[in-house]
């Protein structure tokens, strides 16, 4: 019954930093309406700078994750300002242009191979950070401290990003862009510009996730398909452009991954997953919650 | 110098020519109509004014400077605001949201809280429904947050496509009275209208449009009595 408690709680954790790696991916689509396939590849990106932050300086992980987001915010902007805006402009008049999404695949190997090239395909860990292995025991139960404040870490970023879409004059404008980028246009929004910034915003989120990971989790340059494959189940999930859906489809990922091998071996719980996943891509495809966009 | 002055252009949808060596202008204070039936071309016009489309040839210019080929988000640093046909209000935003961006512009923004009172004033049952979202007003109602939307912009030339648009004869008049009482504020605008009796009657001068070229202009007054716009327009 304890360990059932203490699956639960980690599992609930584990799911909200899952939750994290998934919010930038909505926030892109909500906005692009593009499924950005170079997503884990952005969280990769994001883990080695965090990676080289932390070694480089030996500061706290979550000091870094104050000068990791910033780069990872303006790594964003101009990869969709440098690359991805001169395909959308030629694409003009297409809604949810194909050619965008070939080359967010395109940048998904260039990203991973650039860094298997670079930092060759050793696995690196951060071994003496302040929160590797530290656990939290209430009574008999056992919370991963690097866990707890990654879902602390995701909660607050999601409502930032929310509260941000919400009450800010940029946020409202691409809102406005996400429900109709010509209209948006006669208001006098700069489209592409908010293109950059949702892109931005959603490599930010990535790079996030990433510090929150980085004090657990090995580092290396296919790092990110895992994170990939999830995050897409996650949207589908939590449905296409909801934040609270990517934070909710997260959790219960991490439920099946944490509760599922008390009561049948891990590769079952995998299986589950991706029957939920097709379950709901073929029963509800507006996602479990049927949560549209919500910002 | 005109206001707006439009110098034979002519406009494509890929191969196929809407737009038709198309001049005309418009001068400060005036209400100005274009008026014409489905397929014209008014919206078109509209959309090359805003940005939205090119011309091919010929020049627009907005107070003595060419304006054409700009995007759309620059021709609305000039002063230009077009309210589109169909309303196209930000469905998922509320209304006073939907007002608040219609002010993103330099010029606008920082007189928001001015500019929405005068909203209000020019239609109560906006602030009524400020908290309400957009896709849930009447059409009536979408009408008058779209316009405004449009206000809020601080427009030196409103254009409006079709604000009459499937709306009930007694909301049609609330909305042509509005109109009339921005111009009277010394807005310069800009009508797209199907309703010929009623566009004419609040305008300065007005322009025929058939097959993409004007075939007539003159005053409004001049205009509703004319024997082809009474016979074609007026079904008298
Ligand atoms: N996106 C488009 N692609 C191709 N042709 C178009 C497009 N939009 C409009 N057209 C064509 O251009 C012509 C003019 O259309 P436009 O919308 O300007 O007419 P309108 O005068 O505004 O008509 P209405 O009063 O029905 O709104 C029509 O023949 C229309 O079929
Ligand atoms: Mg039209």
């Amino acid at each position: 019954m304890i360990y059932l408690i203490e699956d639960i709680i980690n599992g609930i954790l584990m799911g909200s930093i899952y939750g994290l790696t998934a919010l930038g991916l909505t926030v892109i689509f909500g906005v692009l309406k593009v499924i950005n396939f170079a997503h884990g590849s952005l969280l990769m990106v994001g883990m080695y700078v965090a990676y080289w932050i932390i070694t480089a300086t030996g500061i706290h992980p979550y000091i870094a994750l104050f000068i990791a987001a910033p780069i990872m915010f303006f790594f964003g902007y101009y990869l969709q300002d440098i690359i991805i805006k001169p395909i959308f402009k030629a694409e003009k008049n297409v809604r949810e242009p194909i050619t965008v999404i070939i080359v967010t695949t395109g940048l998904w190997y260039i990203l991973d191979n650039l860094t298997l090239l670079i930092f060759g395909p050793q696995y690196r860990s951060i071994q003496d950070n302040a929160l590797k292995g530290a656990m939290l025991e209430i009574g008999e139960i056992f919370i991963s401290v690097p866990k707890l404040c990654g879902a602390i870490t995701a909660v607050i970023t999601a409502l930032a990003i929310y509260l941000f879409f919400q009450k800010t004059k940029t946020g409202r404008a691409v809102r406005a862009t996400s429900i109709d980028r010509e209209t948006a246009s006669l208001m006098g929004i700069n489209q592409y510009k908010i293109y950059n910034i949702a892109f931005g915003i959603g490599t930010a989120a990535a790079g996030i996730a990433a510090v929150t990971l980085v004090p657990f989790y090995n580092i290396f340059p296919t790092v990110g398909v895992l994170f990939d494959i999830k995050g897409f189940i996650i949207v589908v999930l939590g449905g296409l452009g909801s934040i609270l859906g990517a934070m909710l489809g997260g959790i219960i990922i991490g439920l099946i991954e944490s509760v599922g091998p008390q009561f049948m071996s891990s590769t079952w719980t995998e299986a589950i997953v991706y029957g939920l996943f097709l379950l709901v891509l073929f029963i509800k495809p507006s996602g479990l919650f049927g949560i549209k966009q919500d910002w | 110098m005109s206001f707006l002055k439009i110098d034979k252009i002519n406009v494509y949808y890929g191969d196929i020519q809407v737009i038709f060596n198309l001049s005309l202008t418009v001068e400060k204070g005036e209400v100005v109509s274009i008026v014409g039936g489905n397929g014209a071309g008014k919206s078109t016009l509209l959309r090359t004014i805003s940005g939205l489309l090119f011309p091919t040839s010929g020049q627009i210019s907005f107070e003595n400077q060419k304006i054409n080929s700009k995007q759309p988000e620059k021709i609305v640093d000039y002063g230009i605001i077009h309210v589109p046909e169909g309303r196209k209000l930000f469905s998922l935003m509320t209304v006073k949201e939907n007002l608040i961006i219609g002010a993103y512009n330099k010029r606008a923004e920082t007189k928001i809280a001015e500019t929405i009172d005068n909203v209000y004033q020019l239609f109560p049952r906006l602030k009524e429904r400020e908290n309400q979202l957009a896709m849930t007003l009447s059409g009536g109602e979408q009408q008058m947050a779209a316009i405004g939307r449009g206000i809020m912009a601080h427009p030196k030339i409103l254009m409006l496509d079709e604000p009459s648009l499937g709306l009930a004869p007694i909301l049609m008049k609330d909305i042509f009275a509005a109109i009339r009482k921005i111009a009277d504020l010394g807005t310069t605008v800009l009508l797209v209208e199907q309703d010929v009796k009623n566009s004419l009657s609040l305008s300065d001068r007005a322009y025929v449009l058939e097959h993409g070229q004007v075939v007539m202009e003159g005053s409004g007054k001049e205009l509703l009595k004319n024997p082809h716009i009474k016979e074609a327009y007026l079904g008298m």
